[in-house]
């Protein structure tokens, strides 16, 4: 995780734009570095322009302005087949008139490998993802996931040094996915590879991720190891698209270096972290997570800020309980407890006050 | 066929049983007029009609002798060459170019793509007289009319449309990642064309092609006007024969030309059934 450090810029994008009509650009003013053997996400809803920067890296799309480097050299000059970059694709994208074997042999056969060579590494690309008794079969013969660990064996077997995933596990079902997760993040640490991976699942890109970037409106909101990104949100859309979260609407009364006080529209005064806000009377969106509150009186800190809630929904989901509230005219307030002994249960419609830490609420941009 | 379930009203049943009269109705009609002839290709007399002794199923008024008077007649021989050299000829010129159009034409980015492809199909839809008179006045002025490359030329242009109309069907379920795929892998375009796409539509391109072929070769008007004497065809000799000596060795012709169309179009329904598997569709 610690590996900032040592990020020697292996794929650069500098200053790059995208722009698919000449007007709207779909990705604006991207730089980013990828540092070798780096598991980079990119993560963002659906139009963010992340995909476009993957197309962009793998050579399908050209950047309107701005170069992307490989191992410091730029390759906005290079065609897709000469920049040797392994993909997996959304959909696979097996040859479906191949077996299994002849699939992994084609990235081998167009560098003209011998055919002693080929079978030694189709061989070992194959037991890598746990499918060889299959090199005989055609993708139309296997299942989703076995067809997913068929790409991945084809995108690592000419050994590249940076491999491409675009949303590889979106037509997964949800235990496979998670099997294929771990996976695909065992072989890329052991292989050592740098891995550029898109997504816009969340939960997909916090486990698999060495850093994040996450994507909005064709820029990088934020861009950061997977848990400073969930604990230290730098704007709003970060907050709300990473995990769940609660949002209190109000206006700064004060402002110091390292607290900063709000007043929420029916008057309720609390202290939060400044994080995006300047100067008093800036509007601003606090962020709580659900799992940093707490209503149990016997574990509320005394620094705690307190206030009160009206209990709308009580769902009991074995490990946690997940509470809705109504807390200063907000409907929608999450909280999430764990399942103790001593923690009480609510009924919808009681009235119970519920306490959080100060540094837990983050003052962020309206 | 399940029986009909209880609730059906009197109309539905009466519906049920009227649209299978009238499914037989219109392919009797289809049928009729191809299988009667077969019979008759086999008569032992010089007639069209079915003769007592045919419909006895007397052996003695059956013969080949029609066939035989076929395979001896220079006439129908020099016939037969002219379409078997004219028909093949045709065809390739058809599948290259059309296939070639059919990719060009899958691209997104060709401008005018609509209109393009209503000119190249347009010889499938404009009458075949207006196409065939057209291409006589034309060929006459640049010296191609009453020769052997007129006729195939003429041929390939009526054959281009089917091999574009099959091949575009096939580049609609290809997968576009898979060339990205390849390219990807180091494949340059070249070898990603005859490694990967053209192996997956290929069962598009023999269609297209089998098409071409038997319009080729059924083909009479466009001969009749392109062709001279030296380039007449199967269909040219069928035509003037009936005009000119009604000989039943034209209904032998006729049942030869059936037998390969419904093998060639058997080859076609062949080729649908592997290209389907091949993409994982397995029909049952």
């Amino acid at each position: 995780m610690a590996d900032q450090q040592r990020n020697d810029g292996f794929v650069v994008f500098d200053r790059v734009q995208k722009s698919y009509d000449g007007e709207t650009l779909v990705v604006k003013d991207l730089n980013l570095s990828v540092g070798r053997g780096e598991f980079l996400t990119m993560l963002g809803p659906s139009g963010s322009g992340k995909t476009t920067c993957l197309m962009m890296l793998a050579g399908f799309e050209t950047a309107t302005h701005g170069d992307i480097l490989l191992g410091g050299t730029p390759i906005n000059n290079i065609p897709p087949h000469k920049r040797g970059i392994g993909m997996v694709f959304q959909n696979y994208a097996l040859f479906p008139h191949m077996t299994v074997g002849e699939n992994l042999s084609f990235p081998l056969e167009v560098r003209g490998l011998g055919k002693s060579q080929r079978e030694g590494k189709i061989k070992r690309g194959l037991e890598m993802v746990q499918m060889g008794e299959f090199a005989n079969r055609r993708p139309a013969q296997l299942s989703g996931g076995q067809q997913q660990r068929i790409a991945l064996a084809r995108a690592l077997v000419f050994e590249p040094e940076l491999v491409l995933m675009d949303e590889p596990l979106g037509a997964l079902d949800k235990q496979l996915r998670e099997q294929m997760q771990f996976e695909i993040t065992r072989l890329a640490h052991e292989l050592g590879i740098t891995t550029v991976y898109v997504t816009h699942d969340q939960t997909e890109a916090l486990t698999m991720s060495d850093r994040v970037a996450v994507f909005d409106d064709g820029r990088i909101q934020q861009l950061d190891p997977p848990d400073v990104l969930y604990e230290e949100p730098k704007n709003s859309f970060v907050a709300q698209f990473i995990g769940e979260n609660n949002t209190l609407v109000g206006e700064v009364v004060e402002m110091h270096a390292d607290k900063c006080t709000v007043r929420l529209a029916d008057g309720e005064v609390f202290d939060a972290k400044p994080v995006n806000v300047q100067k008093v009377g800036d509007k601003t969106r606090v962020s709580i997570r659900p799992e940093r509150v707490e209503y149990n009186k016997d574990r509320i800190p005394e620094s705690a800020h307190t206030l009160k809630a009206e209990v709308l929904e009580f769902i009991y989901m074995g490990d946690i309980f997940r509470t809705r509230l109504r807390v200063a005219g907000n409907d929608d307030f999450v909280i999430k407890t764990r399942n103790a002994p001593d923690q009480p249960r609510l009924k919808p419609g009681q009235q119970i006050e519920i306490g959080w830490m100060p540094e837990d609420c983050r003052a962020l941009d309206a | 066929m399940s029986a009909l379930p209880p609730y059906t009203t009197i109309g539905q049943r009466v519906w049920y049983y009227a649209f299978r009269v009238i499914v037989a109705l219109i392919l009797f009609f289809l049928i009729a007029p191809i299988v009667v002839i077969i019979p008759l290709s086999f008569n032992a007399e010089d007639f069209f009609t079915y003769t007592p002794g045919m419909l006895a199923l007397d052996p003695d008024a059956y013969s080949l002798k029609h066939y035989r008077d076929f395979f001896t007649n220079p006439d129908w021989q020099q016939a037969m060459r002219n379409s078997v050299m004219i028909a093949p000829a045709a065809t390739v010129i058809s599948v290259g170019l059309g296939t070639l159009a059919a990719i060009g034409l899958s691209q997104s980015h060709v401008p005018f793509r609509r209109a393009i492809m209503a000119i190249l199909i347009s010889p499938m839809i404009v009458p075949l007289i207006i196409s065939a008179a057209g291409m006589y006045f034309f060929y006459s002025r640049v010296g191609l009319q009453g020769t052997y490359v007129g006729v195939v030329l003429a041929h390939a242009a009526l054959g281009i449309p089917f091999v574009i109309i099959t091949v575009t069907a096939t580049l609609v379920g290809f997968d576009r990642s898979l060339t990205r795929a390849a390219a990807n892998m180091g494949a340059n375009p070249i070898t990603t064309f005859f490694k990967v796409q053209m192996p997956l539509i290929l069962p598009g391109v023999i269609a297209g092609g089998l098409f071409a072929f038997i319009t080729s070769f059924d083909e009479v008007v466009v001969v009749l006007f392109v062709g001279s004497a030296g380039q007449k065809t199967l269909p040219w000799q069928m035509f003037i024969g009936l005009r000119e000596q009604i000989s039943p060795t034209i209904l032998a012709v006729a049942t030869i030309l059936v037998a390969v169309s419904i093998v060639l179009l058997t080859a076609v329904e062949l080729l649908r059934r592997r290209s389907e598997r091949l993409r994982g569709i397995t029909p049952h």
